[in-house]
């Protein structure tokens, strides 16, 4: 499993990289004072990392950690697009090198790691982050040095950053269109909604309460939150027993979403019997839960592995042959994966390194090649997106059974709040 | 609106529930209870115990399902033994390495197994990799016992009550009725007379603190029916789990049963009436309550200093 080389040794490629990285500086201080490249300084007015041959860009999530379960993907796709870029002559023929930096699943080290890499090693840009606290941590850094992130996972929205674009879906991309399906396809009118107890969980809830209650004319039954970590769910599965709704709503996250399911297949309650719509299982928490414990339960997410068309096919391929095999691909592993290609087609549109550049390219352009399709960067920095439901299956996959129509990102979203 | 045998059966489920806390309460807590309880070493490594046994259990169901597909329904009980005998091993190098430098260092001791518990994270991150992974269990584990139409038994609970029982009595007649349990015992009491009249005090120790690894480890295979396996998922019973041996009075066998019992009744009443978040809060503030008037716990020490 090649990505052990990549989560388990960070600090001596750091080393190395850095080692590399003053190697390089020590070379092109001269080189610049005596035939100054004027392509370099031409699209690099920022300071910025950028040299006649090379750019620097930073990835910053958690290889070790709590975290490290959930970011290890996005770490692999950014790196298999990174050298998908670089095989192809890299960006405005300059090679594109990364620095590592290892968050550690500790919040006030991101924000640290953030500012090393902006500060000291004046990165083009920055791939990384995976919770919102870890983004909210970073985010002050991103702005007071007018950095560049790409931000990957799904998240509450109720954000928006000039130096920050989110290649996952806000908040009410995913709900909606996941509660429109259930309630159509499996006449839902009563709700029963789970979560662990953080932002992301309650600030979706209330998205889909207030979805329920208005618009569907539907009832939420019960509203329930666990700590991060709990692991006992029998009494809140008793209750939802008591309250029989149509659909169970489920947020939760971590070690207790594996809890969660195996005590709901344990008691009794499987897909024959009830419905239950997740925004928080992917591939990925699929392999910790077991597929048999979740089979039938239905998803709502913009990305499965099984998609069914060409770019994905391709991607899913290039992904396995690099990272092996077993390699599971959810949806945050698929949005890390656009990060690379939404910046490097911004810095060709503005022929410029320059964050202002940089920015003010990206809004309105289409990415066609996207494994999940087709995406198209919205002026408020997130994805217009599509939203899947996928049914998941006994081996860890899941059955896509709806596609939504392209879903404009809204992350203050009136009405909701 | 429910009826009233709804309610009757829920009632009946609820009262199950609160059954099956307590056992995993126990369960955890067990071998924290004879290392911390009997031998007064804070072993905050002591979820990652649990976690080898959780490995073990995904690395034997993977064994199964590749070269004795027909073995799938009853590996779960090997898994079980090797699960103890592998944390056996671990925790037995562990005192002799790490532990057996540190007696007279209690709070050394704490910071060490903690250090200790970081690296066993890291070293089943290297091993098995970040992500999280899933043993498959046995049909006959994850499926639910349906005496009447609305009643559903996890069997699983059924099975970990089980567990915890023979565990329970098996610690039981160990420490308290066999030729063993008294050298640990005595040693435990005053270890210059245990070394006087012969005991091999290092040796005691050694196979204590083992023994309550081994059964950490046992604790570890058998969550894999209700919980995560990942390199982390250790720290999730933690917490519980001094909770627990604390709050029963440290050196009480019988303390940790009572306490296990109190905190698990208290949690799954207050999870069903109020919402999990609150019902943590409510069991939270009333064990730190009695621990301030309590500060020994529920079962008071009857150990000569």
């Amino acid at each position: 499993m090649s990505h052990r080389s990549v989560s388990d040794k960070p600090s001596f490629q750091r080393r190395k990289v850095l080692l590399g990285l003053a190697a390089s500086a020590a070379l092109a201080l001269p080189a610049m004072g005596f035939a100054q490249s004027p392509a370099t300084a031409k699209i690099n007015t920022t300071k910025l990392a950028v040299t006649d041959t090379e750019v620097t860009v930073g990835q910053l999530h958690s290889a070790t950690g709590t975290m490290a379960i959930s970011e290890t993907g996005s770490i692999q796709a950014e790196r298999l697009a990174i050298d998908q870029i670089n095989s192809m002559g890299g960006i405005l023929g300059r090679k594109i090198k990364i620095i590592q930096e290892d968050g550690a699943s500790d919040w006030p080290t991101f924000a640290e790691k953030a500012r090393k890499l902006l500060e000291s090693d004046h990165v083009a840009a920055v791939f990384g982050c995976w919770t919102s606290a870890s983004r909210k941590a970073v985010l002050p850094v991103f702005e007071k040095d007018n950095g560049l992130l790409y931000y990957p996972t799904f998240y509450e929205g109720l954000e928006q950053s000039k130096n920050v674009f989110y290649t996952g879906q806000e908040a009410t991309q995913q709900v909606l269109a996941g509660l429109n399906w259930v309630a159509k396809e499996k006449k839902a009118k009563t709700f029963f909604l789970v979560g662990s107890d953080y932002i992301w969980p309650r600030t979706s809830n209330k998205i889909a309460r207030k979805h329920i209650e208005n618009v569907l004319k539907g009832s939420v039954v019960g509203e329930e939150y666990y700590p991060l970590g709990n692991t006992q769910f029998g009494s809140l599965i008793n209750k939802i027993k008591l309250k029989k709704p149509d659909v169970i709503f489920a947020d939760v996250v971590g070690g207790s979403n594996v809890a969660f399911y195996k005590q709901l297949k344990a008691a009794g309650v499987t897909a024959k019997t009830q419905n239950l719509l997740t925004i928080s299982v992917t591939e990925d928490e699929m392999l910790g839960i077991g597929g048999e414990n979740v089979e039938g339960f239905y998803s709502s997410m913009k990305y499965f592995q099984s998609l069914d068309n060409p770019n994905n096919k391709k991607f899913v391929a290039e992904f396995k042959a690099k990272f092996g095999p077993n390699a599971v691909i959810g949806d945050v592993t698929q949005a890390a994966y656009l990060g690379p290609w939404l910046w490097k087609a911004a810095v060709e549109k503005a022929g410029s390194f320059d964050v202002d550049k940089v920015v003010a390219a990206s809004p309105g352009f289409e990415l066609k090649s996207a494994p999940e399709g087709y995406v198209k960067v919205h002026a408020n920095h997130h994805l217009w997106s599509k939203t899947r439901i996928g049914e998941a299956q006994k081996d860890g996959q899941f059955k896509v059974i709806y596609e939504s129509d392209l879903i404009e990102p809204n992350p203050f979203p009136k009405g909701y709040q | 609106m429910p009826s009233l045998s709804e309610f009757g059966a829920i009632f009946a489920m609820q009262g199950f529930n609160g059954l099956s806390v307590f056992c995993v309460l126990l369960l955890m807590a067990l071998g924290l209870a004879i290392i911390f309880g009997q031998m007064g070493v804070i072993n905050m490594a002591h979820g990652e115990f649990l976690t080898i046994g959780a490995y073990i259990t995904y690395l034997l169901s993977k064994l199964t399902t590749l070269y004795a597909p027909s073995l799938q329904p009853y590996y779960f009980f090997a898994a079980i033994a090797l699960s103890f005998v592998t944390a056996y091993i671990v925790g037995y190098i562990t005192e002799w390495l790490m532990i057996s430098r540190l007696y007279k260092r209690p709070l050394d001791t704490l910071l060490a197994t903690w250090g200790l518990s970081l690296a066993m994270q890291q070293t089943f991150r290297s091993i098995f990799g970040a992500k999280e992974v899933s043993a498959t269990l046995p049909d006959w584990l994850m499926g639910s016992f349906k005496p009447t139409d609305s009643i559903d038994i996890p069997i699983n609970g059924l099975f970990m009550m089980g567990l915890t029982a023979v565990l329970t009595g098996v610690i039981f007649l160990l420490l308290f009725r066999s030729r063993w349990g008294l050298q640990v015992r005595a040693t435990m009491q005053n270890r210059l007379m245990s070394g006087a009249v012969g005991i091999n005090t290092r040796k005691v120790d050694r196979s204590t603190f083992a023994l309550g690894c081994g059964v950490a480890g046992i604790a570890g295979a058998a969550f894999t029916t209700i919980g995560s396996t990942g390199p982390t998922s250790g720290s999730l019973y933690i917490v519980d789990t001094f909770l627990v041996v604390v709050f029963g009075g440290a050196q009480s066998l019988l303390g940790t049963i009572a306490s296990a019992f109190s905190i698990a009744q208290t949690q799954s009443t207050a999870e069903f009436f109020l919402t999990g978040s609150m019902a943590k809060v409510l069991t939270l503030s009333a064990v730190i309550l009695i621990l301030l008037m309590r500060p020994q716990g529920l079962f008071a020490a009857k150990i000569r200093k």
